[in-house]
Formats: C-alpha cells, structure tokens, sequence
C-alpha cells in the first residue's frame, strides 16, 4: 500500500503499520479515529509524525506497542514490527515484544517514574524482566543510567524520583526503555514541557544513543522543528491520515500537500517579523475525533477543493523519490494562498508609559527568603512589544503577576503609569492604573469562570475597567467582540462550549475592555495548535497596530517572540540578564545564557551549527548562587571574578544591555542556523 | 549530598517531629472546648446534676467537685493535669472507683470489637474495592459501588438488630449478646461475630470506593504505563507498582475512622449488650459523671490522635514525598 | 488478562481491560461545542431521570414525606391507641395479621401506625439540621478557603479538634448539658456536622482560588466578596449539593441513632423509629422481632434512599 514495497530479500521493516483503521467507541458509538495509516520504519531509520492535537499521532505511536485504551477498536488493516504480526500476538508474547524488542517514552518524565520507588529498583526491574538476577540487575541498571550520561548513577540509584529534574527523569526513563535493546523506540513528544536547554540536552542523548545502538525511531512530537533535527523522514498526519510523506528536507521546504503548506506557513520561519507579514491561520476548524470525512480528510478546510475531492479518496502522488503526497490537485499546490504582508506598521512612542524601576518580589517559604524578582527595570512605550524570554524558575510569571498587582513588589521599587507611581495591589491602585495594566493567561478553562456566559465575562470587565453601564456597556461588549472576530452568538455561551482559539479570544477580549496601555501576555499560545496559533498572534498584531497597545510577551517559543517582539528581555533565575532590540539580540553580541538559549532550540529550518550545551540544573531562586547567577553553568567563566562579583552591565549600543563580566568584544554570538540540503542530518 | 539512607532518616524524623507537635496542638484545641463546654452551658450544670430542690450546700459541693468555682485558665490546666497524669479522679456515680480503672476495662472491650472489626473489614472492603477498579463502570463495579453505598451510613444499631432478629434467633451459632461467658479467644470471636457484620455493613462501601479510586488513580497513572511497557504482566504490575500507590488513602481514612470505632459504637454495644468504651461515655454523661466523661472522651480523643498519627507515619513510609509536607491531609 | 481482548471487538465487548486509560485521553469526552447550558442542565437531568437508583431512592423519599404529612391517610390505627380485636380486647404482642400489618408491641399498639408516624420527627430535624450546617460550612468554607491565612489556620486545627471525637459522642455529651429539645437537637448535629462541611467546601473553593479567573478578577480590582459570591461560588454548586445530600444522610444516622440511645425522647409514647427500636430490641430473643425490625427497617429504607439519590447526583453534576 505505501510507496516502497519490500523486496523480497531486504530485511523486514522496523515497524510496518498497513493501511491502519481505528475507533475509539465513546458512549457506545464508535469514533473514527485513524482513518487508513500506513507507514514504514526502516531498520535504523528516525521516523517522525508530525500534526495537530486530535489527528491520531499519539494513537498510531501506541498501536505500534499494541497499547491501546480499552475503549479502542482497530477496525481494519495491520501491525508488524520486523516482520511479526502485532495484532495475533498472545499477552505473553506481547510482553516479551515489549521487554526485548520495542520501547516508548513520553510526555511528562515525572509521571513516568512510579514515586514512591527509588530510581535503582525501577531500573534493575527492566533488567529483571529480561531474566537477570539481582545483582546483574543492578549492576546492569547503573551502566544504563551511566550510558544516558548521568554524572553520578551510584547516587541519582538511591533517590526518590521527586529528588530529580525533570531533564534527569526523562533520561532515567530513556535509560529503562533502552534496557532490552530494543530495535524500535517509539518517541511521544519526548521534550515536551521540558525547558529549551534541558529539551537540546535530551535530544542530543538520543541523537547520541541512535548511533550507538542503531535502534530504529518513531518520533511523535508536535513541535516541527524537534522533527526537523531529529528525523530522516517526516509523515504529516491530518485527522487520522497521513496526508504528505518524505524526507524532512523535501516535505518543510517543498511541502506538497495543502494542509502542509498551510500548517507550515502559520509559523513564523527564517526570521520572519510581524513587520513583514502575517502568518497564515487556516480558516475553519480541526475535526473532531469521529467527525464523517469519507473522501479527502482536507476537503472542508482546502483552498484549491475541486469536485472530485468530494467524492473520490485523493491517490498517493509520487513528488519525487520517496515524497509522496495524498491529493487530487498536486499540481495546483502554488495555488494555496500564502500569507498576506503587512501593509502598516504600528508606531512605538517615544514616552514610557509604563515603568518598572528596582522591583524585586521576594516570596517567603518555610521560614526562608526566595527572591522571585531582583530589582527588575523595564519600561513600555506605546505600540511596543517586549518580549521575555526565560526558562522555568525564572520569574517571569512572577513579573506579570507583580504588575497587575496580584502579588505586591517589595519595598524599594515602583511600577510607575506615566512617571506616578501605583499601588502594589489591585484593590488599593487608582481605577485608571487597573485599567492600564491587563492581563491575557496562558490556558483559557483556567482564565475564564466556567460558569459565566462569555457576555458577562467582558462585561464585568467593562464595567470595572471603564466604568460605564447599562446599553452603553452591551454595546461597547458587542463592539470588543467583534473587534476579537467573535460571533454575537458566541456572546451567549459559555467557556467550555468553545474552542481552543475562541475562548483565548474571549481572554483577550475581556483585557481589551479598558482601553490597557500595556497587556501581559503570558504564553497566550502555548496551549493551542499552530494554525490556531497563528490567528491569534496576528490578532494580537492588529489590535497593536490599531490601538498602540503595548506588549509583555512571555514565551518558552523563541520563534513566536522573534515574530513578535521589537525588544527582548532573557530572564534568568529572577534577574535580566540581557535586554535589546530583537534585531540586536538575534545578531549579536549577547550573554552567554542567552547564546546557549537560542542555540538549544531545534529550528525548522536547519540544524544549528553548533550547540552550546550548558552542565548542571537551573539553580534554584531560594538558593541563587553567588556573584553572576549564570557563573554555575556559564563556559566563559572567569573564576575568581564572576562567582564573587556581581557583574557590571556591559553597554552595547542602541538600548541593548548585557549584564555580564566579559567585555564587549568578549561576548559571544549566536549560532546560525544553516538550512540542511537534500541531505538528511543525523 | 551526603549518604542518602542518612537523609532519609533525618528527613523521616523531622516529619515525625512536626506530626506529633501538630497532634498535641489538636489536642490542646480539645482541651480548650471541653473545658469551655461546662462554663457556657446555658443554666447552672451543677444545678442540673444536684437537682432542682438540692439544698445550696449539696449545690456548693457538686460546684466544687465539678471544678467550677475555679478560674477558667485554673480549670484548664488542671485539665491538662489529669492528662498528663491520666488520673482522672474518681466517678461521681460509682463512688471508690477510679475513672481510669473504669475506662481502662471498657478500652480493653472495645480494642477486642475494633481489632476483630478490622481484621474482617479491611480485607473485605479492600478486595472490593480492587476488584471494583479493575472491573471499572461493569456490572460488578456498580453492585459493588451502590451496595456497599447503599448500605454505608445504616446505623449499626438498625443492622445490629435486624441480624439479631433474622441470624441470631433462628440459627443457635449466632449471638444476640456479645458478652461471652468465658474467656475463650474462639468463644470470643463467636460471640463478637454479628456486631462485627454490623461495623462491615456501615464500613464496606466507604473503604471499598476511597480503595476503589485510589487505584482507579493508580492503574490510570503513567508510571503504571510505564511498568507495562517494560513487558511486566498484570499481576506484577499491580503488586510492585500499583498497590503501594493506590493504598495511601485507605490507610488515611482507616487512621481517622479508628476513633469512631473506638467510641462512636454506642448504638451497638447498647443492641448486643456489650460493655465498650461508648456505653461507658453514655452512662457517665446520663449520670452526669463528668470526670468520667472527660476520662472516657479524652481517651477517645487520644486514641484517634495515635490513629491518625500512626496513619499518617504509615503513609510516609509508603511515599517519601509526604514527609515533606506538614502531615494531616 | 487485558491484552487478547484489546484487538478483537467481539470477544468482550463491556469489559474494558486495565490497560492504560490514558491513552483514551486523546478522544475529547466532553461534548464539544454547541451545547448550552440549558441543554446540559437537560442532560443532567435526563442522566438523573434514566438511574434507576435516583428514581427508587426519590420514590422512597417521597413515600416518607407523605407518611410525615398526612399519616392519618396511610393507617387505621392512632400511634398511640392499643389495639383491640373484633371483641373489644387487647391485642398485645402479636405477629402481623390482617388487623395489625406488623403487628402489636409490647403494650398492644400498632406497629404499623408507629412506622408511619415514626417518619415525622426524622423528616423534621434531619433535613433541618443537615442544610444549616451545609449553609454555616459553606460560607465559612468558602471565606478561609480563599482568603487563607491565619484564620484559615485556626479554623482548620478547630474543625481536627472537632472530628477527633466521634459526632454520637459529641451529641450526647452537648445534649446532657444542654437540654434535649428539638430546637437544641436540631442545632446541636447542625453545628457538629459543619465541621466537615467546611472542610469540604474549603478544599473546593481552595482549588478555584488557584485558578486564573480569580487572578483575573483580583487584577481588575474586585473585593474579596464579589470573588467568592459570584465568581467561586457558581462553580462549587455540584459540590454543595452532593454535600447535602450526604450529610442528609448522616443527619438521620445521627437523629435515629440519638432516639435510640434515649437521648432526645421528649415523649417516649411519640412515635419515633430509634425510639421504638429501643423499647423492643430486647425481646428479640423471645422470638419478638416485628416491633423491632419493622422501625429498624424503615429507618434502613430511609437512608438507604438518600444515599442512593446522593450518590445519583454525584454522578449527574460529575458528568
């Protein structure tokens, strides 16, 4: 059925899934959830699957482990890994398939590992399964953490997992799924929810161990360029089909499949900014599991739709050798719209609007002192978008929430609104410092009271924020909707009967009531899928280019901040470390965190030259280390000098700052990405 | 980093120390209210205790033996006293007896129904609910479920007496009294045995639903995943991975129920005729003996304070995250 | 044991295996968009309606409340009178019969009359009691649940105090000291029952306050008030009404089992199930069960059937 019948004398694929129907049954009725997958893992090869939440990436990941909910029906098609039939296989010789032969890690390493077990014994018990006695199992437990380069394995064996970080966990976690050798490791989403640096750490583990064992992959993850660095060959998966396969060179830079091109297009690439263009939102929504889609799985959503997709199943078309792509109109593929430029530009003021001067939040827990904030300065002029970059435990929640007033600032600094100074809470600041200062949240079932229709939630908001009632409020509430593209029918539901993306509309919505100077953004997008994404950061640009609102844009999304920001501020263990013009930051000179920081994020476009990787954990905010913070993991380190000093700002021209001991001339840049050929990496 | 078995250890021994202080805060709290409760009741309970027509000298003596005529810190600490010292004087309505004596029989009585409750409750109840998790929204999770719920908050004096009326009377081998004639542990255990089906019958569904989705939590957690997909069969899974995890809140709930088994079993001992720890609380509050009732309610008190104390260190040394927290879920 | 039947639809097709459930996580349960409220409420509704334990514990329900209101409908016989056969004598200890449907007590009154006006005293203190203290605990739940702190930290280490002691002992002890009338009964399970209401209820106004609307709410400048009255207190509904409906429960476990230790009698000749039971469980052994086991058993009905229609509405608010 796919494109690459074996030969009768080549080795049997790694993984064989043929033409793969599956349904989960909820309520009784069976939901289509993979629609005919078929696909291959060649011996050693790294196979990615890339698509959007509910298209059937994870499924086909745990049908190649035949792990499947009990709710899961495989209605048609077939399973082999090395030329075994997956679906025949009695429960014993599953688990001896799963104990020797296939493993899988996931999401989330801190539930992986079972809590209240040291790390030693689940471990060993990998070894154990295989027939080892106890002390080979142990013996053999400490070369597999030693081989996932823990530092010390005899110690990390003697810990409770809520000992470890979460990077240290997802490496115990490799280190098990590699205890029997297995010939195909199935990868969910490996890095997710890890920080950049932690995520390159455990990329280049595997990348590290696929040589050394020549295990082949199947990589699940929703993050592109994780898949771009990663993998040989990329399927592009859309509502329980794989609608576009080739090399990962091939499919990102000559995508073939409309869906592809789309998704591709509603992320910002080779630096592309909100000043050039926007970024393409595919209109309509995703399907939901179990929706009817007999023929195209693309045909509600599809650009260049024609009359045979409505009634036909797209064929496999061959694009070049071993790039295929399912669709009736191959040829039509320049066809698809591409993202509209930007004609204007917003304005960004001259006069600081908001201030931040000195602020510092110190927390206190069990009787200590953890400094969140230290002495923070920033200032916001009108139109203009600061982005903060940082990883967790760096404080920028913390920030936020400092300046909209839920935690109060200590003694010593102020947060000003046109130089007058404002209360440290909400309730005590002036009606038009609330006002000023709003703020979006990253998940929106957290941010919007459930129980509220979505016209009581803006007009609330309306009401405390600018003070006005009755019709006069119904119509500034209908007038903000729409301004967000939100139906008037959408004004009488409630939170959990929307969207992903509508309900973050309606967030923003509601911190627009007022009229705000500056609206915090903390990872607004995060939770939500690219296409949808993408709507919403040009959403965001055009309410800042029509009302001049200013921007505290958090993110863990480097690319998502290059597109948006005009300035950027790195954050680290509560500091600033470096703050500049987006274009200064990206070009150079920088702080080596931030060197490290922008070369730990696996891009869609290429590999990075070169890595900076960085030793040891984030330290913790209770327990900063002395002199620069960074000294504990920094490459440029000057003993004697930066962990005892704090270190000077260094001045690089241009409002671009760089707190660190090296000079100008000694700073580092960051490492470029080259854009791989043809020529897969790895 | 030190040796870890080391840090362990101190960190085991800093959440003891931190448990204990937070249980005799409690108790402090207890102490408190049952010194108050006299000194605000409305009307004089001297009064209530001597009688309408007692003369104003009989009136002055019960004041006095009550502790009233003292300062309320005076009778706080003398409270306090009597806990230390577990002496609690003497009983008003069995004058010569000590009310520690008093209370240290009914305790024994009581610690034979509770331990043999447990015994038949706790392997019942847990079974079912294992067994319910594993047969998640069938036909045997939802008997298993609505049955024991069903029957859960049916006084025991209401079951004791329709097992009475329906296995005792007919069927020799089953008792209406729970007091044995001898000593005899077979002889015990026969004659304890429908008040202990009483105490399974309000039990069962409550264990087996809190057992229930303690290890619906388990067997739906990723580590449970993980341990399948090294290849582990069923059985092994549920023994080294599940059950240590999804036990932590049986052994909570058990640790708080032990004070209502210890004394809030009045309804029982009263239907089977059987001297515990309730029936003694119930007769000294009848009689107005208050240094037994504050003997017999403090034991109670103490005896749920050891429970949930040893409830709590037992679930500490299933999960080492717990000993970071302060205890007391 | 959970993998065979996994690949093969026909072979068991209710019995889910135990294998991992999470993996399911990925189809969205929740019925997407579309729906509104009132159509959930509906759904609720119709979720409740179509349990058959909702609807035997509602009927059961509603049998009592009619005994309590109109007895006199229900029976022949004054709870009080004694019973008499075609000659005008006393009927005393007998069986059920044709006269008397659960026959007579030991003095010679109708047990069936008893049961049914037994219903009144329940029906009258339990629900009281149970929904001020629901009423106390929530409002004190909800104020030391959002605002934390020290009074958080007092109220809590009182509401351990409180339940370190069995509720029956706490009953008895507060009864003997301070009179035993109805109003006293009523508030006496009413205050021991808050405790725990209020710890319920803090941990659920708790975890809203960890949510983002309430942050959002503290930034646009609401007061304390307004957060908790209209913007936690809509979401934790579900929770006190399954809160009510359980404490309900324990409510008439605490009324019956109080009458039955001969605490609240006012009027021993009242009738009262716990009371009743009482009077006749010695007999038991004679082989005289029916003025024992017919009370017993409609205080077993009773409960039985709040705890079937809490557990109902568990279910619906959860679904």
């Amino acid at each position: 059925m796919t494109t690459n019948e074996q030969a009768d004398d080549a080795p049997a694929p790694a993984l064989s899934i043929d033409d793969l129907h599956m349904a989960y049954v909820v309520r009784g009725i069976p939901r289509d959830v993979l629609r005919g997958v078929s696909l291959q893992v060649t011996q050693g090869e790294a196979y990615g699957l890339v698509g959007e939440s509910g298209c059937g990436k994870s499924t086909t990941a745990y049908a190649a482990l035949r792990y499947l909910p009990s709710n899961a029906r495989i209605l048609d098609g077939s399973i082999s890994a090395d030329g075994r039939d997956l679906t025949g296989m009695s429960s014993r010789e599953l688990r001896e398939f799963r104990a020797s032969h296939a493993s899988m890690v996931y999401q989330d390493p801190v539930q992986a590992v079972n809590p209240v077990l040291r790390i030693g014994p689940q471990v060993a018990e990998s070894f154990r399964i295989l027939g080892q006695s106890k002390a080979e199992a142990r013996e053999s437990a400490l070369q597999a953490l030693h081989r996932v380069r823990i530092a010390s394995p005899e110690s990390v064996m003697e810990r409770y997992p809520y000992q470890l970080s979460g990077g240290m966990l997802q490496r115990v976690v490799i280190a098990m799924a590699l205890a029997g050798d297995p010939k195909l490791l199935v990868l969910d989403e490996p890095t997710t929810g890890l920080d950049a640096t932690v995520e390159a750490e455990v990329l280049d583990l595997v990348r590290d161990l696929r040589s050394e064992t020549n295990a082949s992959i199947l990589l699940i993850a929703h993050n592109l360029g994780v898949i771009r660095t990663m993998c040989d060959r990329v399927g592009v998966m859309y509502a329980g089909r794989i609608v576009e396969e080739g090399t990962v060179a091939d499919v990102f830079d000559d995508p073939s499949h409309p869906y592809t091109v789309g998704m591709l297009n509603s992320i910002p690439r080779r630096g592309v900014r909100k000043t050039d263009r926007e970024l393409f939102a595919i209109p309509g929504n995703l399907p939901q599991i179990g929706d009817p889609l007999p023929t195209c799985v693309y045909v509600d959503r599809c650009p260049i739709v024609g009359d045979v997709c409505h009634t036909e199943i797209p064929p496999v078309v061959a694009r070049s050798d071993g790039h295929w792509t399912r669709c009736h109109f191959p040829d039509k593929i320049d066809e698809v719209p591409q993202p509209e430029d930007v004609s204007s530009v917003a304005e960004i003021g001259d006069e600081e609007i908001i201030g931040i001067h000195g602020v510092s939040k110190t927390f206190r827990q069990r009787g200590q002192d953890v400094p969140a904030l230290v002495s923070i300065d920033l200032g916001f002029a009108s139109g203009e978008t600061l982005g903060m970059v940082g990883e967790s435990g760096s404080g920028k929640s913390t920030l936020a929430k400092t300046m909209v007033g839920v935690h109060e600032p200590d003694d010593g600094g102020a947060i000003t609104l046109r130089g007058r100074e404002m209360a440290g809470k909400a309730t005590q600041r002036r009606h038009e410092s609330i006002q000023a200062i709003q703020m979006v949240f990253q998940n929106p079932d957290s941010a919007l009271n459930r129980s509220w229709t979505v016209r009581r939630i803006l007009a609330r908001s309306v009401k405390k924020l600018t003070g006005v009632g009755g019709d006069e409020a119904d119509e500034r509430v209908r007038e903000i909707a729409a301004a967000m593209r939100l139906s008037p029918r959408h004004l009488d539901m409630r939170p959990r009967q929307l969207s992903g993306g509508l309900k973050q509309r309606v967030a923003i919505a509601r911190a627009f009531a007022g009229d705000p100077e500056v609206v915090v953004c903390d990872e607004p997008t995060s939770a939500l899928d690219v296409s949808v994404q993408a709507a919403i950061l040009n959403l965001l640009a055009l309410l800042q280019r029509e009302q001049h609102t200013s921007y505290l844009f958090i993110s863990h999304d480097i690319g998502v901040v290059r597109y948006l920001a005009d300035r950027i501020a790195v954050m680290y263990v509560g500091r600033i470390v470096e703050l500049g013009t987006t274009g200064d930051i990206f070009a150079g000179p920088v702080h080596p965190y931030t060197e490290a920081l922008l070369s730990a994020v696996p891009s869609i476009d290429g590999v990075a030259a070169d890595r900076i990787p960085l030793d040891g954990d984030i330290p913790s905010p209770s327990n900063p280390p002395a002199g620069c913070v960074f000294h504990t993991r920094c490459k440029y380190r000057i003993v004697g000098t930066c962990d005892t000093d704090v270190p000077p700002v260094v001045d690089a021209g241009g409002g671009h700052s760089v707190s660190c001991h090296l000079s100008l001339e000694q700073l580092p840049t960051p490492v470029q990405i080259v854009a791989s050929g043809s020529d897969s990496p790895g | 980093m030190g040796t870890n078995d080391k840090d362990d250890g101190r960190q085991m021994l800093r959440y003891m120390i931190r448990r204990v202080l937070l249980s005799l805060l409690t108790l402090g709290i207890l102490l408190v209210v049952i010194t108050l409760i006299p000194n605000v009741a409305p009307g004089d309970p001297a009064r209530k205790i001597a009688g309408a027509f007692a003369s104003p000298e009989r009136l002055a003596a019960v004041t006095t033996s009550l502790g009233l005529d003292d300062s309320v810190p005076t009778q706080f600490a003398k409270l306090v006293r009597d806990v230390v010292t577990l002496n609690f004087g003497e009983s008003f309505t069995r004058p010569g007896e000590s009310v520690t004596g008093l209370v240290r029989a009914s305790l024994w009585n009581s610690f034979k129904l509770v331990l043999f409750s447990l015994l038949v409750v706790l392997p019942i109840s847990i079974g079912g609910g294992v067994l319910a998790a594993f047969k998640k929204d069938t036909w045997v999770d939802r008997s298993i479920v609505t049955t024991g719920l069903a029957l859960s908050s049916i006084p025991e004096f209401v079951s004791g007496v329709i097992l009475q009326a329906f296995l005792a009377v007919p069927i020799a081998f089953f008792k209406v009294s729970a007091d044995p004639p001898n000593s005899g542990i077979a002889t015990n255990l026969n004659y304890l045995l429908l008040p202990v089906l009483s105490v399974l019958i309000v039990y069962f569904g409550y264990i087996a639903r809190i057992t229930r989705a303690g290890t619906i939590t388990a067997l739906e957690a990723d580590y449970t995943r993980t341990a399948f997909m090294k290849g582990m069969s069923t059985s092994e899974v549920i023994r080294k991975h599940v059950l240590r995890n999804a036990l932590q809140p049986t052994v909570a709930v058990t640790g708080t129920q032990l004070g209502y088994l210890f004394g809030g079993l009045v309804g029982l001992e009263f239907v089977f005729n059987y001297p515990g720890l309730g029936r003694l609380i119930l007769d000294a509050a009848r009689g107005a003996d208050y240094p037994l009732l504050r003997g017999g309610v403090l034991t109670v008190a103490i005896i749920y304070m050891l429970a949930t104390l040893t409830a709590d260190l037992v679930i500490a040394w299933m999960n080492p995250r717990a000993r970071l927290s302060g205890g007391m879920a | 044991m959970t993998d065979e039947n996994v690949l093969d639809p026909a072979s068991r097709p209710e019995e889910p295996s135990v294998d991992d459930p999470k993996a399911a996580l990925a189809v969205p349960v929740e019925n997407a968009g579309g729906l509104t409220r009132k159509q959930i409420q509906a759904e609720q509704r119709r979720v409740l309606l179509r349990s058959p334990a909702f609807i035997v514990g509602t009927l059961i329900v509603l049998f009592w409340i009619f005994a309590a209101l109109f007895p006199g409908l229900l029976t022949t016989w004054d709870p009080k009178d004694f019973v008499t056969d075609a000659n005008g004598a006393p009927v005393v200890r007998e069986g059920p019969s044709g006269t008397a449907w659960f026959g007579t007590d030991k003095v010679g009154r109708d047990v069936f009359s008893r049961v049914i006006y037994g219903a009144r005293p329940v029906l009258i203190v339990a629900p009281v009691s149970a929904a001020v203290a629901v009423a106390v605990g929530t409002l004190l739940g909800l104020a030391i649940g959002y605002y934390r702190g020290w009074f958080d930290e007092i109220v809590s280490r009182i509401i351990e105090g409180f339940l370190s002691v069995p509720v029956i002992l706490l009953a008895i002890i507060v009864l003997f000291t301070f009179g035993s009338s109805r109003g006293v009964i009523i508030g006496t399970i009413a205050v021991l029952f808050t405790p725990v209401v209020t710890r319920t209820i803090r941990a659920a106004a708790l975890a809203e306050s960890q949510l983002d609307y309430v942050t959002s709410a503290k930034m646009r400048g609401e007061n304390g008030l307004f957060i908790i009255a209209r913007e936690i207190l809509p979401n934790i509904t579900g929770v006190i009404v399954v809160e009510l409906t359980v404490r309900l429960g324990f409510a008439i476990f605490t009324v019956a089992t109080l009458a039955f230790l001969g605490v609240v009698a006012e009027d021993l000749t009242d009738a009262d199930w716990g009371v009743d039971v009482s009077q006749g469980y010695e007999l038991i052994p004679n082989g005289i069960w029916w003025p024992t086991v017919f009370p017993a058993l409609a205080i077993a009905s009773i409960v039985i059937a709040v705890n079937l229609i809490a557990d109902s509405v568990d279910k619906a608010t959860k679904s």
